[in-house]
Parts: C-alpha cells; sequence; structure tokens
C-alpha cells in the first residue's frame, strides 16, 4: 500500500491556565502571548501517530493557523512524533471567523494532499464545533465525527462514532475527515528525544496570499460572524450540602433521577 | 547564561509534571500503605520520557543533556506528593548508575546501563554497611579474586530499592590496603546465588520506598563486572556522590516550593478568629522568611547547575546546598504542619508525611556533619 499522508488539523491556544482576555472591541480572545497546544487536539495526534506507526512510510502532517507565528504548540505535536508542521500564519488572520479559519486550512490542507484529515470535535478556547465539518465541505470530501476509533481498511477508513447510546460502525471511501473525541486514547508524553528532535522537524509558515486567498474573505472584516457583546459568566451558586443520616445513597440516585442523568 | 531557560526545557518539565501527575501521584497512598512501589512497572514509563539516562550516552540510550535537564528534573521530582518514590528514582538515575556511566567499559554499560536507561532494570547503589556508614572507608564487605571472579562475603544496610533491585552498584574491599585504598566497585547481579534480601527495613518516613539490608555469601560475580580500575572504587564513589547530592539539591527546590504554595492556599481559606489565619502577621512574617531563605536556595542551586553544566568541580556547591537545602526543608516542614494545626499532625495531611520524609535529607545522601566535616576541611577550619 502506498504511503499514507494523515493531517492533523491542530489548534494553539493561549493556555487555558493563565488569566485569558479578550479584546474590547472584537470581544475575541487575546492571542498575542505565547500559545500552547490545545489539549483536545492531542487526542487525534495521538490517534494520527498510532495509524501512522503501523505502516512504515506513513507521516502525520500537521495544519495549523495563528497570526502572530507561534509554533509553540506545533512543536509540542512535533515532538511527540509528527514529521512536520505547515502554519499559516499572517496578521490578517486576527479575528477570523470559523468559516474563514475552514477556509484557510483546507487551502493548506489541500497543498499536502492527505489521505486522511484529523481534527478535534471542539477546540477548548472557542468551542465552535463547526470547523472540521466546514473544512470537509471546502474540501468536498465526507465527514465523519465523534470517533472513537479509526483503522484504515485497504482505502477506506472504518470509525466507531459514538452517539448517546453506544457507538456506530462507520465505513467512508479516503480522503476523509474524521473528528475524535477528546479522551478516547492517552496521548503520549513527548520524551526528551522527541522534545530536541522537535526542533529540527520542519515547520513551512505560509501567508494568506501563498495560499492563494484574498484578505477580504479572511481577519474581522472577512468575518460572518460577529460577537456583538459579552458578559460575566453567571457565578455558581454554593450547591446543596446533604448531610448522610444513613440515606447518602438513595439521595444521591434520586438527585441523577431528578436531573435525568440516569 | 540561564540555566534551563529553553523551550525544551519547559516542555520537558511539562511532559515530567504530566507523567507524574498520571502515573505516580494518583498510587501514592497505597504506595505509602503497602511501604514499596512497583519499580519495575513505573520505571519503563520514565524511561521512556527519557528521564532515566538524560546526561548519559546516546549510545547507551542516553540523551546526552546539558545539565539544565537534570536541574528540571530534579525541580520537578521535589513537586511530586511523597519523598519516597523520587528518591527511588534518583538512586536510579543519579547514584547507582553515573559511576557505571563514567567509568564502565562498553560491555558493562551495554548489558547494565542501557537496561537501566530504560528503566527495564532496576538498580540500587551498595555502600553503607551496618559499621560504616559516613566512613565509608569502614567497609567491611569483601571481595576476594579467584581466577576471573570475585568472591565477595559481607552485608549491606539501608539500601533504597533493595528489595526489587535487578543488580547492585556494590563497593568492597579487593585488596589488605586499609582506609581509603583497595576498594572497588562491581556490578552484582541481585539474581546471584548468595545474594539475600536479610530484612526488610521498616522507616520513619519514605514509607513508598522500599529498604533493605542484603547479605552476601559466596556470591561469585565475573572480574569484568568491575566498574572502571579495580581499588579505584572510593573515589569513583566521591564522583558518584556528587551527582546524588546534586539531584537532592535540586529536589529541595520543587519540595520546598509546593509546600510554601499549599500552605499559602490552606491559610487563606482556613478563618480562625473571625479572619484567615494568613491574616495573622507572625504567620505572614514567619512564612515571609522562609520564602527568602527558599529564593537564596534556589539561586544558589541554579548557580550550582550553571557550574555543573560548565564542568567545574562542584563540590562546594554540592555540599554546601545539600546542608542548607535539607535543613531548611525540615524547617518549612516542621512550619506547615505547625500552621495547618491539627490536620498537619493528620497521618492523611501531606504535612505529616512531608514531615517524615524531610527528616531523612539530612542523614542520607551524606549526614549534614559530613558535609560540615567537608567544607571545615575546604575552608580551613579544622585539623587532624
Amino acid at each position: 500500500m502506498q504511503a499514507m499522508n494523515v493531517v492533523v488539523c491542530v489548534k494553539q491556544i493561549p493556555d487555558p491556565a493563565a488569566p485569558a482576555s479578550l479584546d474590547e472591541s472584537t470581544h475575541t480572545l487575546d492571542r498575542t502571548g505565547k500559545l500552547i497546544l490545545d489539549d483536545s487536539d492531542s487526542y487525534g495526534v495521538e490517534m494520527a501517530l498510532q495509524l501512522a506507526d503501523t505502516e512504515a512510510g506513513d507521516e502525520v502532517v500537521l495544519v495549523s493557523m495563528a497570526p502572530n507565528g507561534e509554533v509553540s504548540g506545533l512543536r509540542t505535536a512535533l515532538a511527540m512524533g509528527a514529521a512536520k508542521a505547515l502554519l499559516v500564519s499572517d496578521p490578517v488572520l486576527a479575528g477570523t471567523d470559523a468559516l474563514g479559519t475552514a477556509k484557510v486550512l483546507a487551502a493548506a490542507i489541500r497543498r499536502v494532499e492527505p489521505d486522511l484529515v484529523i481534527a478535534a470535535t471542539e477546540s477548548t478556547d472557542g468551542y465552535t464545533g463547526t470547523l472540521p465539518v466546514q473544512v470537509a465541505e471546502i474540501l468536498g470530501l465526507p465527514s465523519v465525527t465523534f470517533a472513537k476509533s479509526i483503522s484504515i481498511d485497504g482505502s477506506n477508513v472504518k470509525v466507531e462514532r459514538q452517539t448517546e447510546a453506544g457507538y456506530d460502525e462507520v465505513e467512508s471511501p479516503m480522503p476523509v475527515v474524521v473528528t475524535v473525541t477528546a479522551g478516547v486514547v492517552e496521548p503520549r508524553y513527548p520524551s526528551f528525544k522527541g522534545i530536541m528532535a522537535a526542533k529540527s522537524k520542519p515547520v513551512e509558515t505560509l501567508t494568506v496570499a501563498d495560499l492563494g486567498l484574498d484578505a477580504s474573505e479572511v481577519g474581522v472584516s472577512g468575518s460572518r460572524q460577529e460577537i456583538v457583546d459579552v458578559s460575566e459568566a453567571e457565578s455558581r451558586s454554593g450547591g446543596e450540602i446533604v448531610v448522610d443520616e444513613g440515606d447518602g445513597a438513595d439521595r444521591i440516585v434520586a438527585f441523577l433521577e431528578q436531573i435525568k442523568v440516569i | 547564561m540561564v540555566i534551563a531557560s529553553t523551550d525544551e526545557h519547559e516542555m520537558f518539565r511539562k511532559t515530567l509534571r504530566d507523567l507524574f501527575a498520571r502515573e505516580i501521584v494518583p498510587y501514592i497512598d497505597d504506595w505509602e500503605r503497602d511501604r514499596t512501589f512497583p519499580a519495575h512497572e513505573l520505571f519503563p514509563k520514565l524511561g521512556a520520557a527519557g528521564l532515566l539516562g538524560l546526561e548519559y550516552e546516546k549510545d547507551y540510550g542516553g540523551g546526552e543533556a546539558d545539565h539544565g535537564f537534570t536541574l528540571v528534573a530534579g525541580e520537578e521530582m521535589g513537586r511530586i506528593d511523597c519523598g519516597g518514590v523520587p528518591m527511588a528514582i534518583a538512586v536510579q538515575m543519579a547514584m547507582a548508575t553515573p559511576a557505571l556511566a563514567k567509568f564502565g567499559s562498553p560491555e558493562l554499560k551495554e548489558e547494565y546501563l542501557a537496561p537501566a536507561i530504560r528503566g527495564e532494570m532496576v538498580t540500587s547503589i551498595a555502600v553503607t554497611e551496618p559499621d560504616a556508614g559516613s566512613d565509608v572507608a569502614g567497609i567491611r564487605t569483601r571481595a576476594v579474586r579467584e581466577g576471573g571472579d570475585w568472591i565477595i562475603n559481607g552485608s549491606k544496610l539501608y539500601i533504597t530499592n533493595g528489595t526489587q533491585a535487578d543488580w547492585l552498584c556494590l563497593l568492597a574491599r579487593t585488596s589488605d590496603e586499609g582506609g581509603y585504598r583497595g576498594m572497588s566497585m562491581i556490578v552484582v547481579p541481585t539474581a546471584l546465588k548468595g545474594v539475600e534480601v536479610s530484612r526488610k527495613l521498616d522507616k520513619l518516613g519514605m514509607w513508598s520506598s522500599d529498604t533493605a539490608e542484603l547479605s552476601f555469601s559466596d556470591v561469585r560475580v565475573p572480574v569484568k563486572n568491575t566498574i572502571g580500575e579495580p581499588d579505584r572504587g572510593f573515589q569513583q564513589q566521591m564522583v558518584q556522590f556528587q551527582a546524588e547530592r546534586l539531584i537532592t539539591v535540586y529536589r529541595y527546590i520543587g519540595s520546598i516550593d509546593r509546600a510554601l504554595s499549599r500552605t499559602r492556599e490552606y491559610l487563606l481559606e482556613r478563618h480562625a478568629f473571625g479572619k484567615p489565619l494568613l491574616a495573622n502577621q507572625h504567620i505572614q512574617f514567619t512564612l515571609a522568611e522562609l520564602s527568602a531563605r527558599y529564593d537564596m536556595l534556589k539561586h544558589y542551586a541554579y548557580t550550582t547547575a550553571e557550574a555543573a553544566a560548565r564542568g567545574e568541580d562542584v563540590t562546594r556547591f554540592a555540599t554546601i546546598g545539600k546542608l542548607i537545602g535539607a535543613r531548611l526543608q525540615r524547617e518549612v516542614a516542621d512550619t506547615c504542619l505547625q500552621f495547618y494545626g491539627g490536620l498537619g499532625y493528620m497521618a492523611e495531611n501531606w504535612t505529616s508525611r512531608f514531615y517524615r520524609d524531610s527528616r531523612l535529607d539530612s542523614i542520607g545522601a551524606g549526614a549534614d556533619e559530613v558535609m560540615l566535616r567537608i567544607l571545615a576541611r575546604m575552608d580551613g577550619f579544622s585539623v587532624s
């Protein structure tokens, strides 16, 4: 079988552990500082590496977009074992909405000629959850969402797709876009050797113009989505404290039934 | 030079923090209760991350890393919620293997160092004996040459990883020269006939780490298992002690920082007499002073690491850092426990474990008095 190109869409986000701030005019997240690999993408990277590890010559290529040329998050995924990265970085990208991002990523992915495109179901900072299927639509590829496992069978992928009741077995011809649910695999740690090797792995940086896109399609001006206003989330109430007087288990069950968890 | 300041150092720090959080921290209570931890399960995971052979040669699976990575490793090990497991890891990476890596033959390194770096073999350093601890020159375990073998008889005490080790870096007398002369360092596989765990020892702290007394009865080991030159064992062990003391100092940086941070958070939440405990000036000043002394120790440790990275003799640095760091850590442990009050004294609380575990640091890896003895000599404060 011919060597396979597995593309993983990865997002570099501000460290969720650090205080975040919003741009006052656009209400978008301030991304000017150091960015890290979105944790939810580490599952897709791991799944791609597991697929690539089974066949010699298969390669995992990262595709990402960042307005400020940041590569720290990409280096983490490269240290995990990805072969190379393609970063679209351009000041005009600041404030791009999900559809604009999908256009940019699709144009970048097209250059790699992938057999399989993997993405997280949603990012940790934006949470739109729309980007992967938009990318698939733009590329004219089928998409399979919420994968808990992916296997290659000839020129098809077989996916176990999570549902509320269990999972569906889905088969699709390649190339295909598959979204991976967080937590379905255990991402490997970037080892010391992986970290050092990542220093010399290629990261190709492209501008919007390099991709043949018009600047008016991206950024704040190209966005069809506008964040009109933001407000503080309501602070959580203290909850109800129940003292166990021998009926603790029953009361927990009753509570879970009440909120329809069980 | 700013040690350990690159993106790669930070990424490795995150790897270790995540690795420890997933593979060690959730199991500590069980391991403390069991008085041991599964080294043969844990060490391969640490080996895969590159922790166990950071500065060793790539030919044997090491990373040939700069010394800053060892500093990062020590700091992160110090942040683990117990002293026992980090001590066991430190034995594997910086106490039982440095001499083999520096002085061992290629064959010996291939057979014993490479699997230790991968975490497949567990190692111990076997120097201390019932009648010789700080005074290494007083050891009595003897290796007598017979053809191509050493025949070893004697015993070793307080051996960390001793019930699980696959091989020992053992110091034995190999000639009749007294004192510091006539000792050799020998790799002794524990599966050999005559090597016995005579006792598993119970301790004040470091419960998750197993400690053993080992006995050797006519143990036959090939002479080719000698590390470096025969009769140069003492000198080689002194070199090995430096690596041990350095990683110990770096661990203090992590452990003290974490203890002070946790205590600050608790004292903000805990109210007494209508205000947070941290509103009391006595508590503020006590912690501020410890924080100031910690800051000095941290800068000293970083300067030490920079000197080590430059290849300088760091005997004085390591000695002072070990002495002052161990004492500060004990004081911090005692103070944190005190400010936690009754909760601090409970076995279930981290303060109690930290207090017990910290006590060893003024005894193990060279007691405070040994550090003072070295310093007194170096600084001209002693006559014999």
